[in-house]
């Protein structure tokens, strides 16, 4: 596929980028135009940084704050933030939702969507949302669809969905990733580890991106 | 109490949509929490007999359930539900239990107080 044209990224939580963080880069660096609809704030979310620095009350707008960095340094050139209620997604009323979402597909022509796959987001906000994204897809006449691809992050799911489509190498903008994943300081323990770059060999998992393509 | 089954519960839910209903809810971790290994912190919180307007219910999961209320200004969530009281016709007495069946969170909607 030509790494030009719009790409839609739909996904629940700020950080959630991240995992997808290498290929976007890519997608930009080859002249694509990337728009981001972050559905939550992550506000729910249980890292309130080490030591602690953020609290309930604070912690959308310190996440808010740190998605806006991470997107910068992705390069991603617009992330709209949608407001959804952390963790309730699998709640909300997903006609109107959907509808939203196919009305930004109408507006925006990708030829790319990423998203999570349904089924396999192991978070109920993560499958809700990859189940929102294909209903607007498929409600769409089929010249109109763009392709979809699909971070799966269940244990089961190269067995249940084969070996992925894109097994994308981002070695050469790792650093670039990481450097935008670190962002996330509220959530860096949760998804570093004990990360640190003089440590390669932990550097490793984040060369590779999987995704899978979605068949309607 | 019985194995909770979904389409009962949505039935509730629906029935006590868009109204004032009293909501008991309850979470505690007990021995839970130190059981799976986390930092041994014993936390309860519950709020009884709250009136609340909800103009979405559902329940998802595969079991244990979950169960989310839109209310006008935000959401009531309960997450580990796996009992229910079927007696019960026109309130919702939900819970979630432990392998020990020791009760870790509640959920319970009513027209009358509780
Ligand atoms: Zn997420």
């Amino acid at each position: 596929m030509t790494r030009q044209g719009n790409i839609l990224v739909v996904l629940p939580h700020p950080d959630d980028e991240s995992i997808i963080g290498g290929t976007i880069i890519q997608h930009i660096q080859q002249g694509a135009h990337v728009t981001y609809v972050c559905m939550t704030l992550g506000e729910m979310g249980r890292n309130m940084g080490t030591p602690l620095f953020a609290n309930r009350v604070t912690l959308p707008r310190i996440r808010e704050k740190e998605l806006d960095e991470a997107c910068r340094i992705l390069g991603i050139h617009e992330v709209q933030k949608w407001g959804l209620h952390d963790k309730m997604v699998e709640f909300e009323d997903r006609a109107y939702w959907v509808q939203r979402i196919q009305e930004l597909i109408r507006a925006t022509k990708p030829k790319l969507v990423l998203t999570f796959y349904p089924g396999h987001g192991v978070h109920p906000d993560h499958d809700a949302c990859g189940e929102m994204v294909i209903r607007a897809v498929s409600g769409l006449a089929p010249e109109e669809r763009p392709v979809v691809q699909c971070i799966a992050v269940t244990r089961q799911g190269k067995q249940l969905l084969g070996p992925p489509d894109l097994e994308n190498d981002v070695s050469d903008v790792v650093d670039q990733k990481i450097e935008s994943l670190l962002q996330h300081q509220t959530q860096f323990q949760l998804m570093m580890g004990d990360y640190s770059p003089d440590k390669p060999e932990k550097k490793e998992r984040y060369k590779i991106e999987r995704l899978w393509t979605y068949r309607f | 109490m019985k194995r909770i089954e979904p389409a009962a519960i949505q039935q509730l839910l629906d029935q006590l949509k868009g109204e004032e209903v009293y909501i008991h809810l309850e979470m505690t971790t007990g021995a839970y929490a130190a059981h799976r290994g986390e930092a041994n912190l014993a936390a309860t919180a519950f709020i009884s007999n709250a009136i609340v307007t909800y103009s979405q219910g559902s329940i998802a999961g595969e079991g244990p359930y979950r169960v989310g209320l839109k209310t006008e200004k935000g959401w009531v969530f309960a997450q580990g539900l796996t009992h229910w009281e079927d007696a019960e016709h026109d309130k919702l007495i939900a819970a979630g239990h432990d392998g020990d069946g020791k009760l870790v969170v509640a959920l319970q909607i009513s027209r009358e107080p509780f």
